[in-house]
């Protein structure tokens, strides 16, 4: 199944870097745009363990907020400063998910993490990654059934 | 009493202080021609997104190791490699990253491979440096590159065990340490907690081998090695392994316990450590290869 088309022009776009260090240099500028979910959405510290992505060493934290046209908003906090790339895959499944149709979101794919952030990512991290996918799935389809009960 | 993360590395009573050095060190040599910073992490963003001043990247992944055979890069490579980061055999290389150091302490392994003497390890690691709130910058420097000559081939004898050695290790009843988790140690899990069950097809520890996760080494408050004393405690008293005795170390693919490598070899002195790099993701798929599990 492909990507959902934002995820897909940013691989497009990413793809121009032939130089690593140049793609790295683009993930950081998303990293660099990650702003916390503010607290209205995410509560006071300590966060629930059950908005924690599972695998997530940089400690990512996930929120889904139901709009009032169907669609979703999607908050996140990375409270390991070091979550560099945490916070870029927060910023990119935001600008990528937020507001589109849900149903991009719960049939994201692992694969989007080796696809945005190279293949020689190491084992941790990417599962760290696909652990925030798997929030933002999970959160997603639980507002949908939700959101369709009579 | 002061715990050792407060006490200098000189001050905690190891074999070989100075293959350590602080992050104040490293502060006062950020310009230093002979010496050379290299940072190595997990995280491929974290150099970029900000490093100390006049450090370069090499990655374990598309630097260290081969990109097609699971082993290590060839002396050609690793020539060509130290000539990119401008440094000669009389450079001193210091080494940091995240996770405590694992991926520094692994690259400061390899390059012990080929027998580059001048290496040592910035206590702390990275976490150390950004706790102080140290200078961190996006500027990536520019070294004039060199003609390396590395001292020899890869020596993958005196500080590196493969799989025909670990045999023989067992055989032997020699000691092998298992720095993995606790879980992964007894076999419940194949991976770190929270990872996947993934890697290997066996789960359990090779036949004889002591558990010593290799964070008890490390404070982590600020990622500093532990002193030598409470060093000795673990290694020698808990575990009965010897200053002397002919030592292999492992965890799932050689990384971490290249941290418990560095422990052992230069901080306590250790005569005959080697890494088993294939560690559990090779024994644990190797048919016919001995397990103990509880």
């Amino acid at each position: 199944m492909p990507f959902p088309p934002k995820i897909e022009q940013l691989l497009e776009e990413l793809d121009f870097f032939d130089d690593r260090m140049e793609r790295y240099q683009a993930l950081i500028e998303f990293a660099d745009r990650f702003q916390e979910a503010p607290a209205s959405i995410s509560g006071p510290r300590p966060f629930p363990e059950s908005q924690r992505a599972p695998r997530c060493d940089s400690e990512a934290y996930v929120w889904t907020e139901a709009l009032a046209d169907g669609k979703f908003k999607y908050h996140f906090a990375v409270e390991n400063p070091q979550g560099i790339s945490a916070k870029a895959m927060a910023v990119i499944l935001d600008e990528c998910l937020s507001g589109e149709d849900p149903e991009l979101a719960v049939n994201l794919s692992h694969d989007v993490v080796f696809s945005i952030f190279g293949k020689e990512i190491s084992m941790g991290k990417g599962q760290g990654l696909m652990g925030m996918i798997d929030l933002v799935r999970i959160q997603t389809r639980r507002l949908l059934e939700v959101s369709r009960v009579p | 009493m002061s715990i050792s993360s407060e006490l200098s590395p000189a001050e905690r009573g190891y074999v070989h202080p100075e293959i350590l050095v602080s992050t104040e060190w490293v502060a006062q040599h950020l310009n230093d021609a002979d010496v050379r910073l290299v940072e190595s992490n997990e995280d491929l963003l974290l150099y970029p997104s900000g490093h100390i001043q006049n450090a370069v990247q090499v990655d374990w992944t598309s630097d260290l190791n081969h990109q097609v055979v699971r082993d290590y890069l060839g002396k050609a490579e690793f020539e060509k490699l130290c000539s990119r980061i401008g440094i000669t055999p009389d450079t001193t290389v210091v080494f940091y990253g995240d996770k405590s150091n694992w991926w520094a302490a692994y690259a400061l392994w390899v390059f012990s491979l080929f027998g580059h003497k001048k290496v040592k390890l910035m206590d702390g690691g990275r976490l150390k440096w950004e706790k102080e709130k140290r200078a961190l910058t996006r500027e990536i420097p520019k070294f004039a590159p060199t003609d390396y000559q590395a001292a020899q081939e890869r020596d993958d004898e005196t500080i590196r065990a493969l799989r025909d050695v670990v045999m023989e290790h067992v055989k032997s009843k020699k000691p092998l340490v298992d720095v993995r988790s606790p879980l992964e140690f007894t076999g419940e899990r194949l991976h770190m907690e929270d990872y996947p069950n993934e890697g290997a097809l066996r789960g359990g520890h090779i036949p004889g081998a002591k558990s010593v996760p290799w964070a008890r080494s490390i404070n982590p408050e600020d990622g500093t090695f532990k002193t030598a004393e409470e060093l000795r405690q673990i290694y020698q008293v808990e575990q009965g392994v010897k200053p002397d005795d002919d030592v292999v170390v492992y965890c799932r693919i050689g990384e971490r316990s290249s941290l418990t490598w560095f422990v052992l070899t230069h901080l306590l002195g250790y005569q005959k450590v080697r890494n088993y790099d294939g560690s559990w993701t090779e024994w644990g798929n190797l048919v016919g290869a001995p397990i103990e599990k509880p």
